[in-house]
């Protein structure tokens, strides 16, 4: 459930990132004071862990096909939820590089919805009020179950916000919402029986693993907590109003286009009152006036639609025009760097 | 993708990062900068623009070129595009049928205008997260990271993780070996013998990461890696972020693919 790129608006992401930026600084913030040298050799080969256990498959019961482990909840039971958040945060920042899991812009939604939710939110809140001291086996399946379907259920619901906030896709929230959730319950649960099964099964290995570091765990619940989220929350609202204020006062917004392809779309041929307007706007406004485009009318208006046969056959040509220029440029380079190696 | 060759592209996309081009010499904080630029200008696009995008496919190639990275490397990943995306944009066809376009007589619906959108979005800020690595490494971000403030802890355990990927994954890998060895078709891979194996494969990371600590105390670690400042920033690193993010400009908010469109038809004529 990565979310791309392409699916996201700039507003939307920033909000996001902004959100996630505060938190991973906050994080840092509360281990700094709190944990001792070890802890960061620990968090990095940890954070290997697991991107090398999301390279070990099993089979998923009843379906037959095969899945790999998240491994946040996991992470927050062993390291606490900072130290965890920031793994978490590394592990995707690493997929997002090398396997262009989502995007750059992306990123920092992905850690908000694998991240936030379950350090924040599943471990402390769920996991920790069931589980204290040495639990038997039963419970730490039923908390872990528990916490880690809330997290994917709340990471699930804000892929779904994320992406209809963003306004790309024609899907409606409903069907959308219905499409996503229950499959996150039933990769929640089967998640969460296996982290269970991974705690209980290194309990007997090394029990001081999993209890060890209850010095940094306990940082968990106190008020501090309740401060980063509402924190987190108000940082991101503030952002997102703000870039989308920003977003609004310019005439491209979502809106505004499709209010323009629905609007008029009858009058293929004739000039438009608004398109006119804005070529004049635009000759006042082009940077180098004397070289602004050639004013023929059409062409002026800033983004595509509006039906027009002639004015959507000349951006095909523009595209493929330009690809071609783009081609040759690169093998300009190429055969330059050629060029070069051989004298 | 099978395991032994998600490993290695991991492997091969580090070699790449370490040549030397005029684009692996610019300092990592401003290839950040710029191909963050490059994203957020190419996601503003409305949704129904898919001809004002072309003129972005310059950056990715210019990094790719210059940068002497082959290009199967980026597409190869690069085409086994995001389910994700995929999946969502499709419904746009299905969903939004309105006939927006008439190019040469064919109607054009806005749903496929917009999935359209969706995938040459997707594959340019795809295809820049991937060259952006390759022409950067690792260590180089995480120095931008570094000197760009961000908390010293997160960067520290980034490069520790990073180091110990390529170890981790060793340790899984044969693991991994030693399950297919013994195990027919599906069999030996059920949950339960999933749980002892990667439970295994926890408690050998944390005793990997103790003697890495004892190691680190004994080499006379005191909880700060100080990371080797490589990069100064020039004048060709300024002259690079102000000509992108001025063309990314251009190209946004002036009809450069209907300008060209245009008058080659009129030359045409």
């Amino acid at each position: 459930m990565h979310m791309a790129d392409a699916l996201l608006s700039p507003a939307v992401g920033g909000a996001l990132w902004a959100g996630t930026l505060a938190a991973i600084i906050y994080s840092a913030k509360q281990l700094r004071e709190k944990m001792d040298d070890k802890m960061v050799p620990l968090m990095g080969v940890l954070g290997a862990f697991i991107f090398a256990g999301q390279m070990i498959n099993f089979t998923i019961p009843m379906t037959g096909s095969s899945g790999h482990i998240g491994g946040g909840m996991l992470l927050a039971i062993i390291l606490g939820p900072y130290a965890a958040f920031l793994v978490i945060a590394s592990v995707l920042v690493i997929q997002a590089l090398f396997f262009a899991d989502g995007g750059l812009l992306a990123l920092g939604a992905n850690i908000w919805n694998l991240g936030i939710y379950p350090c924040f939110i599943g471990y402390p809140l769920i996991y920790r009020t069931i589980v204290r001291g040495s639990a038997s086996p039963k419970l730490i399946t039923f908390a872990s179950v528990l916490s880690v379907v809330a997290g994917l259920q709340l990471g699930a619901l804000s892929v779904v916000l994320e992406t209809k906030l963003s306004g790309i896709t024609e899907l409606p929230f409903n069907t959308f919402f219905v499409l996503m959730q229950p499959i996150h319950l039933a990769i929640g649960v089967i998640e969460g029986v296996i982290t269970a099964g991974i705690v209980i099964y290194v309990r007997t290995l090394r029990p001081d693993i999993v209890d060890d570091l209850e010095g940094v765990k306990t940082l968990s619940s106190g008020g501090s907590l309740k401060k980063v989220l509402v924190i987190t929350a108000v940082l991101a609202v503030i952002t997102g109003g703000a870039l989308s204020w920003l977003a609004s006062t310019h005439p491209d917004g979502l809106e505004w286009s499709i209010e323009k392809i629905y609007g008029k779309p009858e009058v293929p041929q004739k000039q438009n009152p608004i398109s006119e307007n804005l070529s004049k706007l635009q000759e006042k406004t082009a940077v180098l006036p004397d070289y602004s485009l050639p004013s023929k009318g059409e062409e002026e208006n800033p983004s595509w639609p509006a039906v027009n046969p002639g004015r959507s056959i000349s951006g095909i040509l523009g595209g493929i025009m330009v690809l071609v220029v783009i081609l040759l440029f690169g093998i300009g380079i190429k055969a330059m760097r050629k060029f070069r190696e051989k004298t | 993708m099978t395991f032994d060759s998600e490993y290695f592209n991991l492997g091969y996309l580090d070699t790449l990062s370490y040549k030397k081009t005029f684009v692996h010499r610019l300092d990592p904080r401003v290839k950040i900068l710029v191909s963050f630029a490059f994203i957020i200008f190419v996601v503003s696009f409305p949704k129904y623009e898919f001809g004002a995008l072309m003129p972005f496919f310059l950056y990715p190639v210019f990094l790719l070129t210059a940068g002497n990275i082959p290009l199967r490397a980026i597409a190869k990943k690069v085409l086994f595009i995001s389910p994700f995306a995929v999946f969502i944009g499709i419904f746009n066809p299905l969903l939004d049928t309105k006939v927006i376009l008439a190019p040469f007589g064919i109607p054009v619906s806005g749903g496929w205008i917009s999935f359209f959108s969706i995938i040459v979005k997707f594959i340019l800020t795809v295809s820049t997260a991937l060259l952006l690595i390759a022409v950067t490494s690792f260590p180089g971000i995480c120095e931008a990271l570094a000197r760009m403030k961000l908390p010293k802890i997160f960067v520290i355990q980034l490069l520790f993780l990073y180091r110990y990927i390529f170890v981790v994954l060793d340790v899984a890998l044969r693991m991994i070996r030693a399950r297919e060895a013994r195990s027919f078709g599906k069999r030996g891979r059920e949950i339960k013998n999933f749980i002892r194996l990667i439970s295994v494969l926890l408690v050998r990371s944390v005793e990997r990461a103790e003697r890495i600590y004892q190691a680190m105390l004994s080499r006379g670690f005191r909880g700060e890696i100080r990371v080797l400042k490589r990069h100064r920033l020039r004048y060709y690193d300024i002259l690079f972020a102000i000509i992108s993010i001025a063309m990314f400009y251009i190209f946004r908010n002036f009809p450069v693919v209907n300008f060209i469109g245009n008058s080659l038809s009129r030359i045409s004529k």
